[in-house]
């Protein structure tokens, strides 16, 4: 499948795993190929799946970030899930991951993933979108660049705009 | 006023180009509907019963004359040839088209102004005194935080997904204008017994279905840390307020459920990791922006005003509208002028084209080209010399912006309602209207004094019903009828309360004469100088009620025959509400 990954279009080999109706997390079986396990099924068959170096783990916009306090350094790929694209929960998720449990992988947006929300979602952390299967990717990517400049501090900017730059009255007055 | 420098206006021009790509994408069904609305809607856009909307962003009220001209100019190229401001100190237009917009926006990023985030599940524009930097009883000058407030919140990256609105308020005088208890986050700025300046923060107050009076969760924050602290509030919401039912996703909620202590414990643990950071305001940084709202050059002014003494003596117009529409200000020789946009034929809050240039005219001539939007939806010309008055009251009367009724009873605050708005379950401007009319006598008025009279459309509030002396709501339909029910007691500012319902409700015709006999009551049980809310509160609901219901209230149904106004219809599609 093509996603978009550090600003660019790439092949990625990654199955997300989403759990059917009959399925629990404690029975699903997990493929023998890189998967991202939803958080549930990563909690309950931690004891198999810790062998292995080619899971990752998403969260659904309820879960919290803490849950991979312990196991936050053996992933080289973490999604969050987008339910809905208004929902903002996800965002907060991304900070954490990043700010709190200073997690240093890739960051992958799964879900709802629309060009208008991905300027905002790579600001906070995200660095890889797997937009919804009936976007194209090329106008997603057009989001990423929308604006050139942001106000406040987030992941991707330690330091807010007034300490960054010298700001004075623009030159030519409204 | 605060100018734009080269960032900002880089993004707001970026904002106009985003969106312009939007609407071209909407237009050419690329962006389905549901995914176009929180777009359209975080860049002030609704969709109404007969046209779109569009909320423009008039940050802490505060508007140059060359901002008021172009508003002027929208009106006439765009809408009707009128606008309307909101009780949130915004601009509205009622009447465009979708294809209109992006050129709008364009028009509006050329005198540094925006529709961004004045609607949606963000946070909103920040509101705040409308008598900011020249009311008598200022502690602190709340503008440069407001400011330095509204630059944080643009396009905050982790909070453009919000479970609802959040709307943020801050005061700087001892009396509060700017109705901090009724935001999700209100900020009064304070000086401690050191003198160093902070912010009383309140959080989880709110007006709508649930009224409920914000508490505080710091009682003094000093001033470099009102960022971080409240950037650690919204986290904490951002995650966990309730996202199941919008009626339920306020903060206002969310504190509650928790209590307020067990919030307050989680938003400062939250806020250590921000704390003494990088998101910590600095001294250069408040300079910058304090620098935009000193003082203008006022004269030194030390003379009597004669001239104004004898005028006022022998005019009683003059008089009424010295007593209600000017207020002190700080600086002697100068005078605080509200203009009255509460006129008996029009909306409140309406003002035409030509009223519009005609304000940005008297703000150059007599107030250092700057006007102020009032949360009673007037307008304010904030420094005015007191030998000006004369001639300035002289020339707004001819403009019909000098009705002398500011916190009189037609100084209303009424909702959009039924015609413009699907969430209603009746009319309120028309109401407005007959009101006004019913009581059009201003010595009439003058001797009522002092009283608010608040309508909303349905129980959701937009109209702070819940906050007005008189408050009128439309309730449930009846057989597609308009209801209406009354409440008494309710008022707002530091003493705020939430007014009581006093039975049955009326049809729309009996509304004025419930009124009238509310004020009859009052007439009749004031002591001295007593004001409406005062009497209630003295002798209760009880009188009020027995007069008001002791005979049936007969009416008879006028024909329609304001052409600004249109019937109510039944709507298939819900949510096309200013409310959100
Ligand atoms: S939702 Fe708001 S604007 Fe609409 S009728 Fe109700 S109170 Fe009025």
């Amino acid at each position: 499948m093509m996603i978009i990954k550090n600003k660019a279009i790439v092949n990625d080999d990654w199955v997300v795993l989403r759990l059917a109706e009959d399925e629990t997390p404690e029975s699903v079986t997990v493929a023998a190929v890189k998967t991202i396990v939803p958080l549930k099924v990563w909690l309950s068959q931690k004891q198999i799946l810790q062998n292995r170096d080619d899971i990752g783990v998403w969260f659904a916009s309820d879960e919290r970030p803490e849950a991979l306090k312990d196991d936050i350094t053996k992933f080289s790929v973490i999604a969050v899930d987008f339910p809905k694209f208004t929902d903002g929960r996800g965002q907060s998720i991304a900070y954490n991951l990043r700010e709190r449990l200073a997690y240093r992988g890739e960051l992958r947006a799964i879900g709802e993933v629309l060009r208008d929300q991905v300027f905002y979602m790579q600001r906070v952390g995200f660095d890889a979108f797997a937009p919804r299967p009936d976007r194209d990717l090329e106008d997603v990517l057009k989001g990423l660049t929308v604006f050139s400049e942001g106000y406040q501090i987030s992941v991707d900017q330690k330091s807010p705009l007034f300490r960054r730059v010298a700001r004075t009255e623009a030159s030519s007055k409204a | 006023m605060y100018r734009y420098d080269q960032y900002d206006q880089q993004i707001v021009n970026e904002r106009v180009a985003q969106y312009s790509d939007q609407v071209r994408r909407r237009l050419a069904d690329e962006l389905a509907e549901d995914e176009f609305r929180p777009l359209r809607l975080q860049n002030g856009l609704y969709m109404q019963v007969h046209a779109y909307m569009l909320r423009i962003a008039v940050p802490y009220g505060l508007l140059s004359a060359k901002q008021t001209r172009m508003f002027a100019h929208i009106a006439r190229k765009y809408d009707r040839d009128y606008g309307h401001f909101t009780t949130r100190q915004n601009m509205q237009f009622n009447w465009l088209k979708l294809e209109d917009t992006p050129a709008i926006l364009a028009d509006l990023a050329s005198v540094e102004m925006h529709a961004i985030q004045t609607s949606g599940n963000c946070v909103r524009n920040i509101t705040s005194d409308e008598y900011a930097g020249v009311a008598a009883d200022e502690v602190v000058d709340p503008r440069p935080y407001a400011e330095i407030l509204r630059q944080w919140s643009t396009f905050h990256p982790e909070f453009a997904g919000l479970p609802r609105k959040f709307k943020i308020a801050i005061s700087g005088g001892k009396e509060d204008r700017a109705a901090i208890e009724a935001h999700d986050i209100g900020l009064s700025v304070i000086k401690n017994a050191q003198g160093e300046i902070g912010f009383k923060v309140l959080v989880g107050g709110g007006l709508g279905r649930t009224p409920i009076v914000g508490s505080v969760i710091c009682e003094f924050l000093p001033w470099q840390h009102v960022m971080t602290y409240i950037e650690a509030i919204l986290r904490i919401y951002n995650q966990y307020g309730r996202r199941d039912n919008m009626y339920k996703a306020r903060i206002k909620i969310l504190v509650k459920a928790l209590g307020i202590a067990e919030f307050k414990r989680q938003v400062e643990e939250e806020w250590l990791y921000a704390k003494d950071g990088p998101g910590t305001i600095t001294n250069e940084e408040l300079e910058r922006v304090a620098h935009y709202f000193a003082p203008p050059a006022y004269e030194e002014i030390t003379s009597d005003n004669a001239e104004l003494t004898k005028f006022k003596a022998e005019n009683k117009d003059f008089a009424n509208w010295l007593q209600r529409n000017v207020k002190p200000h700080r600086v002697s020789g100068y005078a605080i002028v509200v203009l009255s946009l509460k006129k008996t034929e029009v909306a409140p809050g309406d003002a035409s084209a030509e009223q519009l240039d005609f304000a940005a005219d008297l703000a150059d001539k007599y107030s250092f080209a700057e006007l102020r939007i009032t949360h009673k939806q007037n307008l304010v010309l904030a420094d005015v010399k007191q030998s000006d008055l004369i001639d300035l009251w002289q020339a707004a009367t001819a403009q019909g912006l000098a009705t002398p009724n500011i916190g009189l009873l037609t100084d209303m605050i009424s909702c959009p309602g039924a015609e413009f708005c699907t969430l209603a379950n009746a009319r309120s401007i028309p109401l407005a209207k007959l009101i006004a009319e019913r009581f059009d006598n201003i010595d009439f008025q003058h001797d009522i004094g002092e009283i608010e009279l608040n309508i909303s459309g349905c129980m959701n509030a937009c109209g702070h019903n819940h906050v007005g002396n008189i408050g009128i709501t439309g309730v449930e339909k009846k057989n597609h009828d308009e209801w209406y029910q009354i409440s008494l007691g309710g008022a707002k500012g530091h003493n705020s309360s939430i007014g009581k319902i006093i039975g049955p409700s009326f049809k729309f015709e009996q509304v004025p004469e419930v009124i009238d006999r509310l004020l009859q009551v009052y007439l009749r049980e004031r002591i001295e100088e007593e004001r409406f809310i005062d009497t209630v509160r003295r002798i209760g609901h009880k009188p009020f009620k027995e007069y008001v219901y002791a005979t049936k209230i007969a009416f008879e149904v006028e024909e329609d025959i304001d052409t600004r106004s249109f019937k109510p219809v039944q709507y298939s599609v819900p949510f096309y509400s200013p409310r959100f």
